[in-house]
């Protein structure tokens, strides 16, 4: 029976954390994640886990941790945020390039300079070509549920990859919400038992983990690298339809809201869809077509799926909560921009860059973007392709 | 504990680090790596940190190490097997895993004395049951010999070469196992391949202690030191009988020096045979030969009174 709770995400990751009970977590402060690995620690102190905790001195030594206990043969987990996850990044890439199934939440900050605690998308998205499969998540809920989902994705026969489960700071991790959780028996049973391939503690078949590969194979390891990719997709359904099985809840490769018979489109992630789908509910009870779609996998990206579900549209504004400095456009809007480019007809496409370093994303916002929309799909004529909003001229 | 060490004894064991790798002919490091596997009576698991012992080993479809080996990046050598050793405490509290399996770190000066110093630093305070060796040669020599903070006090490298006005290194080196010692661990030394049977010894020593350990040892470099391919043996013993690297353990805070040579050499006769020091033998170069000279006495002097400390 699911049991009904009001918790923060920090809350509702770490008690899924400690439903799965891993075997090694490797843990490090920073805000907004502090919290969830403090929590964490708590359910180790009380013996409500059998897990071996390390408290490293740094991320960076998080992340090794996590490379040699995963590589070792067994569940692996940590949590970070910003900083923490840029300090990482080195690591992320042998994780990934190891195939090894750590499972880690990230609680999405701003990077420095200047210096600022609060939500947005930067850290997550400097870690888009790691090699990391991240999940997104909107809500409390859909933080929960990714976590329990990310270990039987991570572990998958066909993938072996580590995972990040993406949630937004502050908005999500410190803000309580009516939330089910699943019973712990429930959550052992979806994960099951996880046994590593190759174990460096396995003495009677020793292995060498981590070598040099020289211009003779590395390509070839490369392109199985991104082979496996190709099948994440599908596994990540396969997941979502057990877990609804035993939680009544459907999860997708993104989600789509009032998207079918759609004209005018928002694609955003993480909590401000909610807030979005909010105003769009507005805008259909004036009678305007307008809908949304929110990543869920966000790595590896879904684009033909993702391009399928909005070529039909008129006019689509990508609203991304980080930038790419340097590059044409933010994150989001060029995943997008490439899943639609093979379409003859498609939406024109605009791009909004929004909330940055915690900035509120607010209905208003919404409506300015549905509306500029509105305009777009009739005249056809766009005023700025790309644009700050919510900010001070 | 430790059992004697016997060459006869030894020469039995497997070795466990396989010949067919890559290291240059000459190198100290493989030799200390097989005196280091020959020592344990105990199955061991190691960890490397990115250098020329790893990069050489352990070239794809090929691998020199018999033993379970992981490397992961440069910096990181000890804070990967702390997780490795982390997993084997919490599989073996579950009851999956009843061997006793020791595990062994090694890195290279740069991967230890500089870049993986807060790793180390961390896995040593956290006191995981894990041996941090680090071999040093004295300057990052698989990117082609750059300085690090353990290259000796006057010696050319790539990137402080010895010129018409630098006369190669003007620091002292860092003093590494006195800062390992200092973070209260059970177990620190110094060991040199030269000194086989003591080097061995404080190898078993070590991993028959409990938490964390750290040991330097002095790894010849004939492609940085610019000596000869046949004198690493010749040299790291040049190098203890001059007090350049002098062999001593620190055991739960007592210091003890493990060899003393009857009558301690001019360091000049451990800087002569190297190239890298060749700049310090014109005339003008006295003063500086001085002040090496000076300083291996002081550090010399200081190690002895603090091993009378615990005498007495
Ligand atoms: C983060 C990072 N910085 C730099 C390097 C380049 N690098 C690889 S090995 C090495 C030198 C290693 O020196 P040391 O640890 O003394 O080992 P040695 O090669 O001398 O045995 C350097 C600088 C790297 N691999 N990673
Ligand atoms: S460069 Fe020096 S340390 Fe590296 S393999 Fe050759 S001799 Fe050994
Ligand atoms: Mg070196």
């Amino acid at each position: 029976m699911a049991k009904i709770v009001a918790v923060t995400g920090n809350e509702a990751v770490a008690n899924a954390l400690r439903q799965v009970n891993p075997d090694v977590c490797a843990a490090y402060p920073i805000t907004p994640q502090t919290d969830m690995m403090q929590r964490f620690s708590g359910f180790v102190s009380d013996g409500k886990v059998k897990t071996e905790i390390i408290l490293v001195e740094s991320e960076h030594s998080s992340m090794s941790a996590c490379v040699g206990a995963s590589a070792a043969g067994g569940r692996v987990i940590t949590a970070t945020s910003s900083q923490g996850l840029a300090l990482m990044n080195e690591i992320l890439y042998i994780a990934s390039g190891t195939r090894l199934p750590i499972v880690m939440p990230v609680v999405n900050r701003a990077l420095s300079a200047p210096l600022n605690i609060h939500g947005d998308h930067s850290d997550a998205m400097g870690a888009r070509d790691s090699g990391w499969i991240q999940l997104w998540s909107e809500n409390a809920q859909e933080a929960y549920d990714n976590t329990i989902q990310a270990f039987r994705i991570a572990e998958h026969m066909d993938i072996r990859l580590p995972v990040m489960i993406c949630l937004d700071g502050f908005i999500i991790s410190h803000s309580i919400e009516r939330i089910e959780y699943l019973e712990d028996e429930q959550v052992q049973n979806f994960v099951g038992e996880f046994k590593q391939l190759y174990p460096l503690l396995d003495l009677a078949h020793p292995v060498s983990y981590g070598p040099l590969i020289l211009p003779d194979y590395y390509m070839e390891f490369r392109k199985a690298q991104a082979e496996v990719n190709t099948k994440v997709p599908e596994v990540v359904l396969d997941v979502a339809a057990d877990f609804e099985k035993i939680s009544g809840r459907k999860y997708g490769l993104f989600e789509t809201y009032r998207l079918e018979d759609a004209e005018i489109g928002i694609v955003i992630l993480n909590s401000a869809a909610g807030t979005t789908k909010d105003v769009i509910d507005e805008f259909r009870n004036k009678g305007i077509k307008a809908g949304l779609l929110k990543p869920r996998l966000y790595r590896p990206f879904p684009y033909v799926e993702t391009g399928e579900a909005l070529k039909h549209l008129k006019a689509l504004c990508v609203l991304d909560r980080a930038d790419s400095f340097g590059s044409s456009f933010s994150p989001v809007y060029m995943d997008i921009a490439s899943s639609l480019y093979p379409y003859n007809d498609k939406p024109i496409l605009i791009n909004k860059i929004y909330g940055l370093g915690g900035r509120d994303y607010l209905p208003e916002h919404a409506e300015i973007v549905l509306n500029e929309l509105i305009d777009i799909a009739e005249t056809g004529n766009v005023k700025s392709y790309k644009e700050y909003i919510g900010v001070r001229e | 504990m430790a059992k004697p060490v016997t060459l006869k004894e030894l020469s039995k064991k497997e070795i466990l680090f396989a010949s067919g790798h890559r290291l240059c002919a000459g190198c100290g490091a493989p030799i200390i790596v097989k005196m280091v596997l020959l020592a344990s009576d105990y199955p061991l698991i190691a960890a490397n940190a990115t250098g020329c012992l790893e990069v050489s080993s352990c070239i794809s479809d090929y691998t020199a190490w018999k033993i379970p080996w992981i490397h992961n990046a440069f910096e990181n050598a000890a804070a990967t097997l702390s997780g490795v050793e982390t997993m084997y405490r919490s599989l073996k509290k579950q009851g999956k895993i009843d061997k006793d399996i020791k595990f062994i770190a090694f890195g290279g000066d740069g991967g230890t004395y500089d870049i993986g110093l807060q790793s180390l630093s961390g896995a040593m305070e956290r006191g995981h049951d894990m041996l941090y060796i680090c071999y040093d040669n004295g300057a990052y020599m698989n990117t082609g010999i750059q300085r690090s903070s353990a290259t000796p006090l006057g010696a050319d490298t790539t990137t402080r070469p010895a010129g018409s006005v630098v006369p190669g290194k003007t620091e002292q080196r860092k003093n590494l196992t006195k800062i390992m010692a200092a973070h209260n661990i059970p177990y620190a030394a110094q060991a040199s391949p030269s000194h086989w049977a003591d080097l061995v010894r404080k190898v078993r020593k070590a991993l028959d202690i409990p938490g964390p350990k750290f040991m330097n040892i002095i790894s010849p470099c004939n492609r940085g030191w610019r000596s000869r391919t046949d004198d690493a043996i010749m040299l790291s013993r040049l190098a203890v009988e001059t007090c350049y690297w002098p062999l001593y353990e620190i055991e739960n805070g007592v210091t003890k020096i493990t060899f003393k040579p009857r009558e301690k050499k001019p360091i000049i006769d451990f800087l002569k045979p190297q190239g890298r020091f060749k700049h310090l033998f014109k005339p003008d170069a006295e003063d500086f030969l001085k002040r090496i000279q000076d300083d291996i006495d002081k550090e010399w002097e200081r190690l002895q009174k603090e091993e009378a400390c615990f005498s007495s």
